[in-house]
């Protein structure tokens, strides 16, 4: 069962990946079937494991106290662009162009 | 033309009230210098991991407590993907497939036909309670072509409050998002105040012909004030009603309410449906919570949230204020909601009532009427009132004993509103607004006013 070019395009929207040549389609159609092996065990009436935990752990419980923020000045050294103590951004989301006005190694597919 | 049934629902985002943020400790305050409120988690640099804020918890439950739902003992965390720059880690923790509280109630009155005379009331489901990270802040500069982003706020705990569908217009969804409000302030769990961005309020609008299945529905956002988010439910009530007799149909689409225009007009970036690929947050397991009953017996109490605990030490919610005003002092439903809107009105006139022989009965409209127009003329809260209870108690007095009329009591008052430092009793003097209790006096008055008017006299008893 081969991924459809319809679901790689929109897996390219959704996580911003290039897909780029066939190799790696065919990396992604190995992984799935990877993972598909996972239907080959009879889940029926098992709850699904949220933490090897199970019910042996909560979660810990921070205190309501301030103890950290306060470093504007280490933050801005990982801004590429800033102005006054913001960071700087694209006006909105740079649409992903549609599958045809793209260079991606999908279209010929 | 057959009649259309609008249906309204409401998705609540409330800023919890906490010192710190849900998952780190960077401080919450409103108003501060640019991303001065940030630690490394809240900027998502890797290798910081998410740690849960206990009050938060507390919080949450108590709100799902006040709203009669039921509290999950085991509620999960998972992510949910988006792409936008004031969402630094690309995802948003949220509480997807089992949150922290479900299926609850919210009653709440209305006036029927703008008259504060009767009462309805009203109930909406709330479909669930959750916890969830806002996001951080974009400023948009259209002119430099840019957006400037502030993570101040990015990380601070929201509990997102879902009213199922069961409105039908813009006044009862405003209704209903006051009572909530009173309620978050009462319980503390946030102060829900709308122009400060700490209650949000996005409403689901569709409507459909009886019988048949409901409409295409669409999303209003970006309503900042209760007396907004009415607006924007009637208007885009009436938008959808419009469309469909003049043929057209309602796509399901997030529209933005201008207030300046007064109408709702489509959200741009927003393109089609979002898939935003939920999964459970991997760095966090299950919440667990607590009963009396399956409290464990060795844990760190610090570690531990019982729901009983909480449950025993609700402050008195508004509801039952109300019914508790009305019962012991034979007011209206009607003037213990007004009580209760304005923030220290309610102690205000108990005070009053205490310090007065007065019936409370004849103080409500005291308050009601002359105290709180004059409030709201001058844009002054109750704790600015120039005039304190002890001052209105000793007019009321002097009312009450008779020994001024109802007009001079309001003479007095309107003296009183000056601040002057002058007592009731001074300024009756000194306007001489006392009532003649002497008949003596009173006959002399008489007779003067009548041998001045002697013409008159004649006249009137001859005819």
């Amino acid at each position: 069962q081969k991924v459809s070019v319809e679901v790689l395009d929109h897996l390219e929207h959704l996580a911003l990946v290039d897909f780029r040549d066939s190799e790696g389609v065919e990396r992604l159609q190995k992984a799935i079937q990877f993972a598909d092996q996972l239907h080959e065990v009879n889940t029926d009436g098992v709850e699904p494991m949220d933490s090897v935990l199970e019910d042996r752990w909560c979660l810990y419980l921070r205190d309501d106290d301030v103890t950290e923020g306060n470093c504007t000045k280490e933050l801005m050294e990982n801004a590429r662009e800033k102005v006054e103590e913001y960071f700087v951004a694209p006006p909105g989301n740079i649409p992903l162009p549609k599958l045809e006005e793209r260079e991606t190694f999908l279209q010929g597919s | 033309l057959a009649p259309w049934i609008p249906v309204v629902g409401l998705e609540i985002h409330a800023q919890i009230s906490s010192n710190s943020k849900l998952f780190s400790g960077s401080q919450v305050q409103f108003a501060a210098p640019p991303n001065s409120l940030v630690s490394f988690f809240d900027a998502s640099l890797p290798g910081t991991l998410p740690v849960l804020n206990r009050r938060c918890v507390e919080a949450a439950v108590m709100t799902g407590l006040a709203l009669n739902c039921s509290i999950n003992k085991k509620s999960l965390f998972d992510r949910k993907h988006y792409f936008y720059a004031d969402l630094p880690a690309g995802y948003q923790i949220t509480q997807q497939r089992v949150p922290i509280a479900v299926n609850g109630s919210l009653s709440y009155s209305l006036c029927i036909d703008n008259k504060m005379s009767q009462m309805v009331t009203k109930t909406v489901r709330i479909k669930q309670i959750q916890l969830e990270q806002d996001s951080g802040k974009s400023l948009h500069d259209d002119t430099r072509s840019q957006t400037l982003v502030d993570l101040n706020r990015a990380g601070v705990g929201l509990m997102e409050v879902v009213m199922e569908p069961d409105m039908c217009c813009g006044e009862e969804a405003a209704a209903a998002v006051r009572e909530l409000q009173l309620i978050l302030q009462t319980l503390g769990s946030s102060q829900a105040i709308m122009a400060e961005g700490q209650l949000r309020v996005d409403a689901n609008v569709s409507v459909h012909h009886p019988g048949e299945p409901y409409g295409v529905r669409t999303e209003v956002k970006n309503i900042n004030s209760i007396r907004f988010l009415a607006k924007a439910i009637d208007y885009e009530i009436q938008r959808q009603i419009e469309e469909l007799e003049n043929g057209g149909t309602i796509l399901n689409e997030t529209r933005a309410f201008d207030s300046k225009l007064g109408f709702t007009v489509p959200m741009r970036d927003k393109e089609g449906k979002q898939d935003y690929r939920f999964m459970p947050e991997p760095n966090l397991p299950p919440l667990i919570l607590y009963d009396t009953k399956s409290l464990p017996a060795n844990m760190n109490h610090q570690q531990v949230i019982n729901i009983d605990w909480i449950h025993e030490r609700l402050p008195e919610l508004p509801s039952v204020k109300r019914e508790k005003l009305v019962e012991q002092y034979g007011i209206l439903p009607e003037h213990s909601f007004t009580l209760l809107n304005e923030d220290g009105l309610a102690e205000f006139f108990e005070s009053v009532v205490k310090q007065t022989q007065m019936k409370p009965k004849k103080v409500i409209g005291w308050i009601l009427n002359d105290l709180l127009s004059y409030l709201k003329q001058h844009s002054l809260t109750v704790k600015e009132s120039p005039v304190s209870t002890f001052l209105l108690a000793d007019l009321l007095n002097l009312l009450e004993n008779k020994e001024i009329s109802s007009t001079a009591a309001k003479q007095v008052l309107a003296e009183l509103w000056k601040g002057e430092g002058k007592t009731p009793l001074e300024i009756v003097k000194e306007q001489k607004l006392e009532l003649l209790q002497d008949q003596k006096e009173l006959e002399q008055i008489c007779q003067a006013v009548i041998d001045g008017q002697e013409n008159e006299v004649i006249i009137m008893v001859l005819g």
